[in-house]
């Protein structure tokens, strides 16, 4: 076994001369032994998706009488998603749109009050710069979890307990976004070009918006996406703020009927819990999927944290 | 002349960064104060009991009831567990699996790496819905095939809770890791193990050898990530703890914070908890800060 460790052509050319057909065998078996790790690792980490594909297809019965990888006797999407949407006077649709708002709305503002903070400690100085942002460090290092009881007790003080702004505001905060765009903001504007529309007249606040702010678009995606799923994710938050069903994201939603279908003797929970965990990945998913390169961008420069 | 255009660079610094502070001093900083405020006060129903609460100064009181609350001890002995049951396997798993995908003989790498990276797109309640119902007898397919494989294996029975936990957040990590580890191994310098080559090492020993040496402080910074993760467990035994007989209420310390804000309001007792729990992980957060400035500079 002398040629592995790497796909670079240039190594291939240099390994030594061998009697071709010496090593072939083992260099096969080695082969087949590596992908199917590989694939059994797949199966793994998609089997379980899968088996909620095919869950969301069947009937009652079916759910509990056929294999879990294969289809039922039935197709039972359509009345399945019929259900779904029209259970609880369609509180589905009020969770998903909840969802959107908390999510999408969040991530938005939360993003731009970020990469406007971090643009401005990149490229402005001003007074005090480097104490604030070692608070915003300090708010970096506290863990999100540890941080939803502290607020509830203080919202309840404020009484936006069991509202929207309750779940909405809190999101809006994500400091390690500041660091994030303050670290692109380095790396992708260059400080000739501020500097150049600065002798040419322009405001600072104007230099920002008309050139900063476009150069920092990957920036933008990578920390909308990273606040993004941040908040579609958030379980602990809500799950303390909310107990009014009509403010609940999907996460809360989901998570009360799992409940009500293993304890209180409504089993076609079970189909409302599995249809409803579907229609919420799918998006994800295949979002996930065509936005590969922001994700990846975002986890590389996200592991110097 | 110099100071005009700094001047102006503050005022649009204020207009650019004041928000974001205002939102921050608000949702982040305030309740940490408000949080280490309340801890210092405990509430006693007073008199004959028709006279509501009281509040009374405890001092540090309640975070000497935390600690000296076995149930509260007992949560961070899960982390523990949990941590040293998690860790081998899911970053054990992302390396092995890193490193396959970064030898010779692995095909169709983008395919693999797309296909065990996609459960992170799956929101962690979501995964662990679906993997309670894969975990409960009479609908779950894996237990059949254990089953038919001879393996008998009850995910929610006592006993088993930590693996079962183990399992989704495994599920759920693997593949996120596995990506920041092979991002890593493609960083090395391609004459480094062309050296290697040329010596006739061989892949296996490559991998052990050199590789693994020299992404070292990527593992490293990935486990400890982790912990900081780990401390803060609550999604999973969350959703599992109805369905289990052994995941109590307090399972986790966030759990055990909750349940003494909720179920006991005790506020004191839960803003102590919060505030402990926070520390903690604000300190290992900056021990990791630290580890990657070293890191950073050569």
């Amino acid at each position: 076994m002398t040629l592995t460790a790497t796909s670079a052509p240039a190594v291939r050319a240099s390994t030594p001369h061998r009697k071709p057909g010496a090593r072939l065998m083992p260099r096969l078996l080695s082969r087949t032994a590596v992908n199917g790790v590989l694939a059994l690792a797949m199966l793994y980490t998609v089997m379980p998706l899968l088996w909620l594909l095919m869950a969301a297809t069947k009937n009652m019965r079916d759910l509990f009488g056929t294999n879990g990888f294969t289809f039922g006797r039935t197709f039972d999407l359509g009345p399945n998603l019929a259900h779904l949407f029209a259970a609880d006077d369609g509180i589905y649709l009020r969770w998903l749109g909840n969802t959107a708002l908390y999510a999408v709305g969040g991530a938005f503002i939360a993003t731009t009050l970020c990469v406007a903070a971090g643009y401005a400690f990149d490229k402005l100085s001003f007074p005090l710069k480097e104490k604030i942002f070692g608070l915003i460090l300090l708010g970096v290092l506290v863990p999100a979890s540890a941080m939803a009881l502290p607020i509830y007790l203080l919202a309840s003080k404020a009484g936006i307990v069991n509202t929207f702004w309750g779940v909405f505001l809190p999101s809006l905060v994500f400091p390690f976004g500041v660091y994030l765009a303050r670290v692109f903001s380095a790396a992708y504007v260059p400080a000739e070009v501020i500097e150049a529309t600065r002798v040419d007249g322009a405001g600072d606040l104007r230099t920002f918006v008309s050139i900063g702010l476009p150069m920092l678009r990957t920036a933008f995606v990578t920390i909308f996406l990273f606040q993004f799923t941040g908040i579609w994710n958030s379980f602990f938050l809500p799950l303390v703020m909310l107990t009014d069903q009509h403010l609940y994201p999907l996460n809360l939603g989901l998570y009360t009927w799992q409940t009500t279908s293993l304890n209180q003797g409504h089993p076609e929970d079970y189909l409302l819990a599995i249809t409803g965990s579907l229609v919420a990945v799918v998006p994800l998913v295949i979002a996930f999927v065509v936005l590969q390169r922001y994700w990846k961008a975002g986890m590389t420069t996200g592991a110097v944290k | 002349m110099a100071t005009r255009p700094l001047r102006r660079q503050g005022r649009t610094a204020a207009l650019l960064i004041g928000p974001f502070l205002l939102l921050f001093l608000t949702f982040s900083i305030a309740p940490l104060v408000y949080a280490a405020w309340l801890s210092l006060f405990t509430e006693r129903s007073s008199g004959l009991g028709f006279g509501g609460v009281e509040t009374f100064f405890t001092g540090l009181g309640n975070y000497g009831r935390a600690l000296g609350d076995a149930a509260f001890r007992d949560s961070f002995l899960v982390i523990a567990a949990y941590v040293l049951l998690y860790i081998p396997v899911m970053i054990g798993g992302a390396l092995v699996l890193a490193l396959l995908l970064d030898s010779a003989m692995a095909r169709a790498k983008r395919f693999f790496q797309l296909g065990l990276f996609l459960p992170h797109a799956v929101p962690g309640l979501i995964a662990a819905i679906i993997w309670v119902y894969l975990y409960t007898p009479g609908l779950s397919p894996v237990i059949d095939l254990l089953e038919s494989a001879g393996v008998k294996w009850s995910f929610l029975s006592a006993g088993h809770a930590l693996f079962s936990v183990v399992n989704i957040s495994t599920w759920e990590w693997i593949g996120y890791n596995m990506v920041i580890l092979y991002a890593a191994l493609q960083a090395i310098p391609r004459d480094v193990l062309e050296a290697g080559t040329v010596d006739g090492a061989s892949g296996l020993r490559i991998a052990l050898r050199i590789k693994m040496p020299l992404i070292r402080p990527a593992i490293a910074l990935n486990v400890l990530f982790t912990v900081i993760g780990a401390l803060q467990l609550f999604t999973e035994p969350k959703v599992i703890y109805r369905a289990s007989t052994e995941i109590g209420s307090s399972w986790s310390p966030s759990m055990y914070a909750m349940r003494a804000a909720f179920d006991n309001h005790d506020y004191g007792l839960a803003a102590s908890a919060s505030i402990l729990l926070a520390l903690l992980g604000a300190v290992l957060s900056f021990i990791v800060t630290r580890f990657s400035a070293r890191r950073t500079q050569p």
